[in-house]
This record gives structure tokens, C-alpha cells and sequence, in this order.
């Protein structure tokens, strides 16, 4: 009988493909905020007479 | 009991596969998201207000993932029906591959940074119309209307036909008449879209317990709604040339498209579509036996129709089109 709290190597695998896609995801959402910010900074800096 | 077991549906854990990522791609129902982008997409070149590529490619981005949220948190709270249903018994939930309550988290974090991220990057209003589509879709109608009365994907398919005003307001900051319209057009479209499909997919719909207008009313009755429906959609898909929305091009797409849907909408109510025996073959959509095939047609020509209008409207105002001069014209005062 195999040990139900061992991992086979294909949910290992899908956790690992799991894990990947999610850190892909928080980075693309922290680059858009701050590419975000810069677009939305830099009209708004333009609008400015200094 | 713990709060995922609260949370999760019973799941055929001894033939659950691991869930891959795909499988939660699968819980934004990407399908549904591409037409949802492609008429927020629209409603967003429309509004005719220059935006920074950038702002503009995140609108639609909140967009696509504010919908693939409510597809997920749908696909939460609907296991138990779409286990029972050969089109969506294979989803991640009912199959074992993704249990309920991560499905709910899924749905709840993206409808979350959707949000928030359109009201920094755009503006309020975008955010707010895309919260309440949201809300809309996974509330009002997937936990109330879906199971409660035969009118579900009437009301429910204000959520849909949202997403042009939602890419309006990203643009402008404002929702004007012509947003609505677009809205509109989708709102009337949905009734005889879902009612011809569900003509001849409502021995599912009966499995599952889903009061479909063909269930509650029968097929004759739902036939003759298509038809009324149909009626008042074709003439409002005209509108847009009044508004000063839609050019000739438009025009023409939307006067010859509603005249073959006008057509199918009258055969199918002259058919008998929908009567027990009737049904589809398979698992396809579009495999269905010979009495069906009226319900087919229309179900297939108004995803045509529809894909048509906006794409026609989008190719104008992205070339510059002018719109119809009707006042040029002498047609209006």
C-alpha cells in the first residue's frame, strides 16, 4: 500500500507548474503597477508649470 | 469541519488527477473572456478619447481578468449542477482536479487586483462597473436567478453586456447613450442566443435542475419569445447609425444580418425545435438531430451576428470612418 503523504512525481510536478504560474502572476502585476504609476506620474508630473 | 470541506464540493477524490495551472486557466472560462474583451475592446475604441497604449491594454486586461474572476467563482458555486451536465461535467471542479474552495480564492483575488487595478491605472467609474459586473454575475445571477426562475439569462445577461460600457468608462470617465446602446444591443441579443441552445440542450438543463425557459414554459412558448426578442433586438442593432455610433459599413451589417436572423428566428418558430426527441446527438454544440436544426441555426448565426456588429463598429472608428450624416440626409430634423 503506498504512503498516502508521499508525493508522486506528477503532483510534484503539478505543483511546480503551479507554483511557477503564480509567481509569473505576482510579477506581471507588480511590473504593471509600476509601469502603471510611471505612465500615470509622468502625465500627470507634464501637467505641471514649474 | 474545516473550512475548505465547507467550501469544497464532494469531488471523485480516488480519480482526481493533480490540478495543473491550466486547470485554473480553465476557471477564468477563456472563451467567455475573449468575447467579453473584444466588446469591451470596442466600447473602448468608440468612445473615441485617446488613452496611453499602456492605460488602454490594462483596461482590457482588468477587463478579461474581472471576467475569468466571475467565470471562476462561478464554476465554484455551481459544481454541484455542472457535475450533472455532459457540457460541463469535465470543468476542474466537478472532475476532481480543482477543489471548490481554491476555485472560490481564484475567483476572489482576481476580482480584487481587477479592481483595484482599474481604479488606479483608469478611473473610478471603470472600477466600480467592473465590481458590479462582477458582483452581477457571480451573485445576482449564478447563486440567485440561475436556479431560481426561467427569466435567469434574461436578467443575468445585463453582466455580459456590460463590458463595452466598462471600456467606455475606462476611456472617458463617463457613460454616455452610446455606451448604453452597446449594452443594450448585447442585453437583447443574449435571450434568443442562450433560449435556441437551450431548445435543444434542456434535457441537461433538466438533469441539473436549471429552470430554462424551455423547461418552465415549454418550447412552443420559448420559440415565440426568440421570435418577440428577436423583433426588438434586430431594429435596436440599427440604432447606432442614429447615434452618430456606427457609419455605412455598420449599417449595412446590421440591416442584412438582422434581416437573415429575423428569417432564422421565424423558421425556428415555425419549427419544432425543442419538443422531446429533438435533442442533440452529443456533446457538441452544434451535432444535433434534424428538428433541432432551426435552434442550432440561429444559436450559431447569432454568435456570427453579433461577433459581426462590433467588429464592423471597431474597424470604423479604429479607420476613421465618419459615422452616418442622417441630418445630411434629410432624415432627421
Amino acid at each position: 500500500m503506498s504512503d498516502p503523504s508521499r508525493e508522486t512525481q506528477a503532483e510534484a510536478r503539478a505543483r511546480r507548474g503551479r507554483n511557477i504560474a503564480l509567481a509569473l502572476g505576482l510579477v506581471i502585476f507588480v511590473l504593471l503597477v509600476f509601469v502603471v504609476t510611471l505612465v500615470r506620474l509622468g502625465g500627470n508630473v507634464g501637467k505641471n508649470v514649474f | 469541519m474545516a473550512m475548505s470541506e465547507a467550501l469544497s464540493p464532494p469531488v471523485k477524490s480516488a480519480e482526481a488527477k493533480p490540478a495543473r495551472w491550466q486547470d485554473f486557466i480553465q476557471l477564468l472560462k477563456p472563451r467567455v473572456m475573449s468575447l467579453v474583451v473584444f466588446t469591451g475592446l470596442t466600447g473602448l475604441v468608440c468612445a473615441g478619447t485617446p488613452v496611453h497604449p499602456v492605460l488602454a491594454a490594462v483596461a482590457i486586461l482588468c477587463i478579461a481578468v474581472g471576467a475569468g474572476a466571475s467565470g471562476a467563482l462561478n464554476m465554484w458555486y455551481d459544481a454541484d449542477i455542472d457535475a450533472k451536465m455532459r457540457r460541463t461535467r469535465g470543468r476542474p471542479v466537478p472532475a476532481g482536479r480543482v477543489q471548490g474552495a481554491d476555485a472560490l480564492a481564484l475567483g476572489v483575488v482576481l476580482s480584487l487586483f481587477s479592481v483595484m487595478l482599474m481604479g488606479m491605472a483608469l478611473n473610478w467609474l471603470a472600477a466600480g462597473l467592473l465590481a458590479f459586473t462582477i458582483f452581477f454575475y457571480a451573485v445576482v445571477y449564478t447563486v440567485w436567478l440561475k436556479r431560481w426562475t426561467a427569466q435567469n439569462i434574461v436578467i443575468g445577461g445585463l453582466a455580459g453586456a456590460l463590458p463595452p460600457v466598462i471600456g467606455w468608462a475606462a476611456a472617458t470617465g463617463t457613460a454616455p447613450l452610446n455606451a448604453w446602446i452597446l449594452c443594450g444591443i448585447i442585453f437583447m441579443w443574449t435571450p434568443p442566443h442562450f433560449w435556441a441552445l437551450s431548445l435543444y440542450t434542456s434535457e441537461d438543463y433538466k438533469k441539473a435542475g436549471v429552470p430554462m425557459m424551455p423547461l418552465v414554459a415549454g418550447p412552443a412558448s420559448t420559440r415565440g419569445q426568440i421570435l418577440i426578442y428577436s423583433l426588438l433586438f434586430t431594429p435596436l442593432c440599427l440604432t447606432p447609425t442614429l447615434t452618430g455610433l456606427g457609419g455605412p459599413a455598420y449599417l449595412a451589417v446590421a440591416a442584412l444580418g438582422g434581416l437573415v436572423f429575423l428569417l432564422l428566428a421565424w423558421r425556428l418558430f415555425r419549427s419544432h425545435a425543442g419538443e422531446a426527441g429533438l435533442q442533440r446527438k452529443d456533446d457538441g454544440l452544434y451535432d444535433v438531430k434534424a428538428g433541432a436544426k432551426d435552434a442550432r441555426n440561429l444559436f450559431a448565426f447569432s454568435i456570427l451576428y453579433l461577433t459581426l456588429l462590433f467588429a464592423t463598429l471597431l474597424v470604423e472608428h479604429l479607420m476613421g470612418l465618419k459615422p452616418l450624416d442622417l441630418h445630411a440626409w434629410g432624415l432627421l430634423a
